[in-house]
């Protein structure tokens, strides 16, 4: 591992999401408007809002990461910058830790206006402490990056790419719970949803919405959305290849 | 390079190809389009999956984690970040290599882009964009080079400079691979390799393949070496 190798590649990383305004204004403007139309879809059952808009918040990041990541690293295999790297001294931890860091500071950065906006104008209320909120949603946005950096093995264009998006995040989110309780869906639903690292994640987001407890369920669905982490970037790491075909 | 055997897709792409590139020369490497130069570099490089045969390079197995260092590449396509500027790219590459600011302004000199080195690369003409590219294989010092077509669409005068460029390199010991379509180019390299359908046709120096074929334009070499196979 080099430290210097992975600060070069988060800086490069976050240089190129500045060229890209239009894209840092779309990752931190849609989940505002969407919190913002959820709260007035709902405004005649408040509590619907209270409830999901929560879990919402720390979800977004998820997709936004995953669409972003897996077209960025596609890019990155089909300009041939990532045959160059994969030629240079930088280790595929390097790369992907580097990766991982600048998604980080663009998920601490949306997760931190998208509150602000929630809970400041929009009377989000959430029992748990509010930063519990925030960590939840850089972690999965940690956890989107990594899907993505593994879908992008995957994609041959960027459109396959995006249309992993529907694939790969839509079903998790239906099955996490957020729209109906697990316990009201058919049986092989449930173990459908018992295998998919969002269900974790919106466990724990839901325990902090309602304000724990903090026992061992919470710390258990949050240790299980941490290890998805890891898992998707170790096999996004396999995917990465020295030499190809 | 002893018996290198690729096989890409379904296609069998290099056979049986056995060769050696001298140290501290410029060796040109010839060959019609599809004929496997591309491959072969990838191959020295140690980013091509082969299917059988050695490659060493600078003494050790191709593809070694300490050749990383030692040897510069530059794809056929300009492979650098379209949506960074000419100097981030470079420094992004320096970094990873450890190599000075110094040599990031320098490399932009050598490859004339001095005038182009705050521009963002998606924005630059092709042949500007193949520059730069080859610019980043300049950083840190490669004892190898291995260029991949990277004299393709520049106008004759820029081509001159970075031949010229090549054989400064070469001079001060550097070994330098470098492929080309264009038989004037090949002129201009001490050693030649022509390759044809993934064999190597003939080697040698310039002079010693039109002795051997008695044709002066090397053009006409390459069509006798054709015909007499
Ligand atoms: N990614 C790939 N998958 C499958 N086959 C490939 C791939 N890349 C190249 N080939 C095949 O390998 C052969 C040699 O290709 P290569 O790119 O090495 O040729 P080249 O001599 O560099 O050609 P050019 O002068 O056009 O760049 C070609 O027949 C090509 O069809
Ligand atoms: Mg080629």
């Amino acid at each position: 591992m080099s430290a210097r190798a992975t600060w070069a590649t988060a800086v490069r990383v976050l240089a190129q999401l500045r060229r890209d305004p239009r894209t840092i204004l779309l990752i931190v403007g849609v989940p505002c408007l969407l919190e913002t139309l959820l709260k007035e879809i709902y405004s005649g059952r408040p509590a619907v809002f209270q409830h999901v808009g929560g879990p919402l918040l720390g979800l977004f990041p998820f997709v936004s990461m995953f669409v972003v990541t897996s077209v960025t690293m596609l890019r990155e295999r089909v300009s041939g910058t990532l045959e160059r790297l994969m030629s240079m001294p930088i280790g595929k931890l390097d790369l992907l830790t580097g990766y991982a860091s600048a998604f980080a500071v663009m998920a601490v950065a949306q997760a931190t206006l998208v509150s602000l906006l929630a809970f400041g104008l929009l009377d989000l209320h959430v029992a748990g402490p509010r930063w519990g909120v925030v960590t939840l949603a850089v972690g999965n946005a940690l956890l989107g990056m990594g899907l993505g950096l593994l879908v992008s093995a995957f994609a041959r264009s960027e459109f396959q790419a995006v249309q992993f998006m529907p694939a790969v995040v839509l079903p998790q989110f239906l099955l996490s719970g957020i729209l109906v309780a697990r316990h009201d869906m058919a049986r092989w639903l449930q173990i459908v949803s018992d295998v998919l690292p969002l269900t974790y994640a919106y466990d724990a987001l839901a325990g902090i919405v309602r304000g724990g407890p903090y026992g061992g369920r919470f710390v258990l669905d949050v240790g299980i959305t941490a290890g998805a982490v890891l898992v998707a970037l170790a096999l996004a790491a396999v995917t990465l290849r020295r030499r190809t075909g | 390079m002893r018996d290198l055997r690729v096989v890409r897709g379904r296609a069998v792409v290099l056979e049986r190809l056995s060769l050696t590139v001298a140290r501290g020369v410029v060796t040109g490497l010839l060959g019609p389009s599809g004929s496997g130069k591309s491959t072969l570099m990838r191959s020295i490089v140690g980013v091509q999956r082969v299917a059988g045969g050695t490659v060493d390079v600078l003494g050790e197995p191709a593809g070694a984690p300490s050749l990383r260092r030692r040897i510069g590449y530059v794809t056929q396509a300009p492979s650098i970040y379209a949506d960074l500027t000419v100097r981030e790219n470079l420094r992004y590459f320096a970094r990873l290599l450890n190599a000075s600011l110094e040599q990031v302004d320098e490399a932009i000199e050598t490859v004339g882009l001095g005038r182009h080195a705050g521009h963002v690369v998606g924005r630059l003409s092709g042949g500007e964009q193949a520059r730069a590219s080859l610019a980043t294989a300049l950083l840190g010092s490669p004892e190898l080079l291995v260029l991949d077509e990277p004299t393709v669409g520049l106008d004759p005068l820029l081509r001159r400079d970075l031949w010229d460029t090549f054989q400064r390199l070469a001079a001060a010991g550097k070994s330098l691979l470098v492929s080309s379509h264009v038989m004037d180019e090949a002129e201009r390299c001490d050693r030649l390799l022509l390759l044809r359908g993934g064999r190597l046709l003939a080697w040698g120096t310039p002079a010693e393949l039109r002795e051997r074929t008695h044709a002066q334009a090397l053009d006409d070499v390459f069509l006798r070496l054709i015909e007499a196979q």
